[in-house]
């Protein structure tokens, strides 16, 4: 018979007349407790179950610091779970300026969620649609959206600008686009791209999410092998999550004047088109918010962005909810890729993302104002 | 018949990508790292039955001295037709780049003087952490990287390593110490993240040889 020693610290220590803490596994108890009591030795049990006590002591913890939002780190990266708990929170503690709804489901079940933030100052408002982490692996991105959704509570009050923002439009925050990708990145592959989603042939998951859009689909810079990054998916919008948004974006077309999704990495802001070398109609606009931008963004910490249309910046790609969102007459659409150009690449180290979001912060500030003046 | 590239796009992005990571098989080591700071200018010339041939100006900087740059003057030929000859690289290096012999010999007879081999893995981390001990073997690894972009660059590629999956340290009876890596490459026009087992031979004063590559098994 084995017990496990608590108190006192030895074998030694233990003489007639002293207490003595042990633990024993559930069905030791059996045989221990009888030989005590014939053994004439007095006992209590102080607890008679270790694994519930430890089970409540690290549920109640983890659970505090999931609804503090004054303690909520905007600077580490954090799991699908704490951002979903994160939105419910600000749902209920800012209802004024913060509604948080569904767009429908994943391809694994999990819901949508959409942050609405903005005064309820007149009945009808513009607003700006912003989505981050269309691909899992990219974490800078739903740590944007987070740190955005942030400086816009924080500041409302006290900064014109943001104040402004929230008074003349309302803004459509989708901190995570590709939830089940997303978790899978934290789970089981860092350096997951696409969808989730089960290929009927082929014993490969996933679609790219930003190749499944019906603008070209499945031309230049997509893949029709599934097991490929860049797969386009059996059709358009053959991904749940795709579905829904572009039915969110269809729906209110006429109210939403930007377009910006936020990915990583090669720091450069990028406009329509992705699928051919052309140039918009609304080139002058779009160019000149994009010049701006990057140098609002550069007056935080010298960071260079390299800024154009997509096709010829960065590389001829199709299906993209950039170009679907600018052919649907959004007239401002935008693609972020944020820090860095290689170096850390995926990995951002959590300690850049503070630079990353505040510089990014004055990128989106300059288009957003842009876009409340005349130009389109 | 030199024709001048905007160096926002893509082409001349890429073909400096190549001139970088050649130069870090070349010029690295535990001690030092090289990172592209600017692309300043680039022209692009098609040779007829040969290939094209990119002219570069370069702005790197020392990636453990920020403040720390150098210019740089690089060709970049890509064979024509070529998916198995690596692109021609010529470089000119102007300015000093910062000695590192002393952290070299500290690090070379470290190692050399482990009991056990060096293992490690996930360098950096899921989330961008490099313990401070291991941040040499980070710049070796991507010595290690450089030589395989080089390799395998094409016009249509751009390579960057996202991970040190695996590597482990195999002692040897001669003076060169050797790392086996397992690397995790993103090329950046497919978007695939692709592994590669790597050996590395590396001596303070001989510098780096990649004696063995290849493309591991795909999946994980």
């Amino acid at each position: 018979l084995q017990v496990d020693l608590w108190q006192p610290s030895s074998p030694i220590h233990i003489v007639e007349g002293a207490v003595a803490d042990v633990r024993v596994p559930q069905n030791t108890t059996r045989s221990l407790l009888p030989f005590l009591q014939q053994a004439n030795i007095q006992y209590t049990i102080l607890i008679s179950d270790l694994q519930q006590a430890i089970e409540n002591q690290t549920a109640g913890r983890s659970h505090r610091s999931r609804r503090s939002l004054p303690g909520y780190n905007y600077e580490v990266y954090h799991s699908l779970e704490e951002i979903e708990d994160w939105m419910h929170y600000l749902n209920r503690t800012y209802s004024d300026l913060v509604h948080m709804f569904s767009l429908g489901k994943s391809y694994e079940g999990r819901p949508l969620y959409v942050l609405k933030l903005g005064k309820r100052s007149r009945p009808y408002k513009k607003a700006v649609w912003i989505d981050c982490g269309i691909h899992a692996r990219e974490w800078i991105g739903p740590a944007f959206c987070q740190w955005f959704v942030k400086e816009a509570l924080q500041t409302y009050q006290t900064d014109p600008d943001m104040r402004k923002m929230l008074t003349q439009l309302y803004f459509y925050i989708m901190p995570v686009f590709n939830v089940d990708g997303y978790h899978f990145s934290w789970t089981n592959d860092r350096f997951w791209r696409k969808t989730r989603s089960k290929n009927m042939r082929f014993h490969c998951h996933g679609v790219d999410a930003n190749r499944n859009w019906k603008v070209k689909w499945c031309d230049e810079g997509a893949s029709l092998h599934p097991c490929d990054d860049t797969y386009c998916g059996p059709f358009p919008e053959s991904e749940p999550e795709v579905k829904a948004v572009a039915h969110f974006l269809r729906k209110h077309r006429k109210q939403i004047k930007a377009y910006l999704s936020f990915h990583a990495y090669a720091q450069m802001l990028l406009y329509p088109y992705s699928y051919k070398y052309a140039t918009i109609p609304n080139f002058n606009c779009v160019e000149s918010a994009a010049y701006n931008a990057v140098n609002a963004l550069q007056s935080a910490y010298g960071v260079r962005y390299r800024y154009g249309p997509a096709s010829s910046t960065l590389y001829v790609s199709s299906g993209s909810s950039m170009d679907w969102a600018y052919k649907n007459g959004i007239p401002y659409a935008f693609a972020f890729e944020l820090r860095d150009t290689g170096h850390f690449g995926f990995l951002l180290p959590e300690m850049l993302i503070k630079p990353t979001c505040t510089e990014t912060m004055l990128a989106v500030k300059n288009i957003t104002l842009h876009l409340l003046k005349k130009c389109h | 018949r030199a024709m001048e590239l905007p160096p926002g796009h893509f082409p001349a992005a890429r073909a400096a990508a190549v001139a970088v990571e050649y130069l870090r098989y070349l010029r690295g080591g535990p001690g030092s790292g090289l990172r592209l700071r600017e692309l300043q200018r680039a022209r692009r010339q098609d040779i007829d039955d040969v290939g094209h041939k990119y002219y570069l100006e370069l702005e790197l900087e020392d990636v453990l001295d920020k403040d720390r740059t150098v210019s740089c003057t690089a060709e970049v030929l890509y064979h024509l037709g070529s998916t198995t000859s690596a692109p021609d690289v010529q470089l000119t290096v102007q300015g000093e780049l910062r000695s590192t012999e002393e952290a070299d010999k500290e690090f070379y007879n470290r190692i050399r003087s482990l009991e056990k081999e060096l293992v490690a893995e996930n360098i950096p981390d899921s989330h961008g952490n490099v313990p401070p001990e291991l941040e040499p073997i980070h710049l070796l690894a991507w010595v290690a990287s450089g030589y395989v972009i080089w390799q395998n660059s094409t016009e249509n590629t751009k390579f960057h390593l996202a991970q040190v999956k695996h590597v482990k340290q195999v002692k040897r009876n001669d003076e060169d110490l050797q790392f086996d890596f397992v690397l995790l490459l993103h090329e950046m026009v497919s978007q695939e993240v692709l592994p590669w087992e790597v050996t590395l031979l590396w001596h303070p004063q001989r510098g780096a040889r990649v004696p063995q590559s290849r493309a591991a098994g795909a999946g994980s």
